[in-house]
Order: C-alpha cells, then structure tokens, then sequence
C-alpha cells in the first residue's frame, strides 16, 4: 500500500475518538452531546475501514456501513428527544436534567 | 523512471493524508470547541468529508460515497433544520459549572487518547505495516452488495429493522410532542 501504514490511521481515528469523548463529557447542549458521538462512531468508522484495508478483505466495510445505519437511526431518536424536550419548554441542559419524568 | 514515478505517487498520497488527517483532527476539535451550535455542526460536515478523502485513500469508495450521501446529505441537514428550529443557543463549552469537572473530563479523554496509542504503539507495529494486495474489485459497490447479501444478509436485516423502528420512534416523539403542547 502506497501512502500511510494502516497505525497512522489507526491514530487519528484513536484521537478522533477521544475528541468526541471529550465533548460528550464537557459539552451540556444535548445537540453538542450529539454532534460529537457521531464523531465517535466516525472515529470507529475510520479504524474498522483501517483495518478491512490492512487485511485485504471487505467485512471491515460492512460493518462500518451498519454503523451508519446505526448513526443514522441514533440522530433521528436524539433529535425527536430534542424537540419533545424543546416544545415541553425544558431547558436544552442535560445537567438540568436530573430525572426521567421530565 | 517507474521507480520515481512511483515514489512521486507515494509523495502525493502522504500530502493528500496529511492535509485529509489534519481537516479532519481540526475540524474534530471545532465541533468540540464552538459555542454555538450552528458552527459546531458545520465543522461537523468538514470532518466526515476529509473523513471520506481518508476512506478513498484505504480504497474504499463505496463507503466513502456512502459517507458523503447519508451523512452529508441527510443527517446534517436534518441538525441543521433542528439548530435552525431550536433558535441556536450559544452556550459555551467552559463557562459555568464546577471546573473540576471539566478538569476531570480532559484528563479522562487525554489518558484514553495516550492508553490507545500506547497499546498500538506496543503490539501492533510490527505486524501491521504490511498490508494484503488487493485487486481492482476491491470496495467497489458490486463486491459490497454481494457481501450484503450473501455472506451478511442478518446484519443488512437487522440494519432494516433497526432503521424502520428509528422511523416509528421519530414519529412517535413528534406525536407526543404536538398533542402536550396543545393541552398546555
């Protein structure tokens, strides 16, 4: 493979996926909480792709389109819990959030 | 002369890595790091691009088209009609709260950043420099759509199913939302 060995990818997706920890853990915005598991799953994404690459097989790639699908799946959910929680007029502050019956 | 044409080639792809690997870190850390929500995902649509730039370069361009459609196309729209909707708020990211607590969160994500590099560093350099040939056919959308449907048909159904009951959720927050905000 011409180009980058397969642990400088493994790398970024490694900080990638502390970037997005970082911001689910500092941010309070449920959309920033949001924002940043999709750089999460992307970060997995790019390792799982990193590795079906190295190995010369396609599986790797299977599975990062189902994480997709699960990203996918995962933003239409939060962004519904979003609005429901906008519309009740809660405030957009998952510290404030302390219990489940809203 | 293939032997520089090659190494020129290598040239090219390490320049395209490390502009692709540095969008993507930057970009990462804006979405992290801006106040406001719009900024935030719109630095989101910068990272899953260079994040696409980094899959066409593993050769993976199924996924990498895929990225730019699903991701792109639909699931940042759909944040970017939700941030619209929601007005924006700034709230910035180390205002308020006790600081321990965020403190405590950069000490947390900075020890799993050098424990995962650490534990490539440690077991996997030797053996992952080499990387299997691979032919043309390699990630192309025919070899993905045979794999989805021969060797992994459960997780493309399960995939289906799990997409159908995020459509079902969406409806039903949305539902309940409009009936308690017309009794209110």
């Amino acid at each position: 493979m011409s180009g980058p060995d397969v642990v400088w990818y493994l790398c970024v997706a490694a900080f990638l996926f502390c970037t997005g920890a970082l911001g689910v853990l500092i941010r309070r915005s449920p959309l920033i909480v949001l924002l940043s598991l999709e750089i999460m799953l992307n970060g997995a994404n790019l390792a799982l792709i990193a590795f079906a690459r190295q190995s010369g097989r396609q599986d790797g790639q299977i599975f990062a389109l189902a994480v997709m699908a699960v990203a996918a799946s995962e933003v239409v959910v939060g962004l519904g819990l979003i609005v429901a929680m906008a519309r009740r007029r809660l405030d957009l502050d998952v510290d404030k959030l302390r219990t489940l019956r809203g | 002369m293939i032997l520089a044409a090659f190494s020129a080639g290598n040239v090219l792809v390490w320049i395209v890595w490390v502009v692709a690997a540095f969008a993507c870190l930057g970009s990462g850390i804006a979405v992290v790091s801006f106040s406001n929500p719009f900024y935030s995902a719109l630095s989101l649509i910068g990272n899953l691009a260079s994040l696409a730039v980094l899959y066409l370069l593993l050769s993976a361009e199924f996924v990498a088209a895929a990225q730019v459609l699903v991701y792109a196309g639909a699931v940042m729209v759909m944040f970017l009609f939700v941030i619209a909707y929601l007005g924006g708020r700034a709230d910035a990211p180390w205002a308020g709260g006790p600081s321990w607590q965020a403190l405590g969160a950069v000490g947390a994500s900075a020890a799993l950043l050098v424990e995962v590099i650490v534990v490539i560093g440690l077991k996997t350099s030797g053996r992952l420099s080499h990387s299997e040939q691979i032919d043309g056919f390699y990630g192309r959308p025919y070899e993905i759509g045979r794999l989805f449907l021969t060797d992994h048909l459960l997780a493309f159904e399960i995939t289906s199913i799990v997409l159908l009951i995020a459509a079902v959720g969406g409806v039903i927050l949305g539902s309940h939302s409009r009936e308690s905000s017309v009794e209110q």
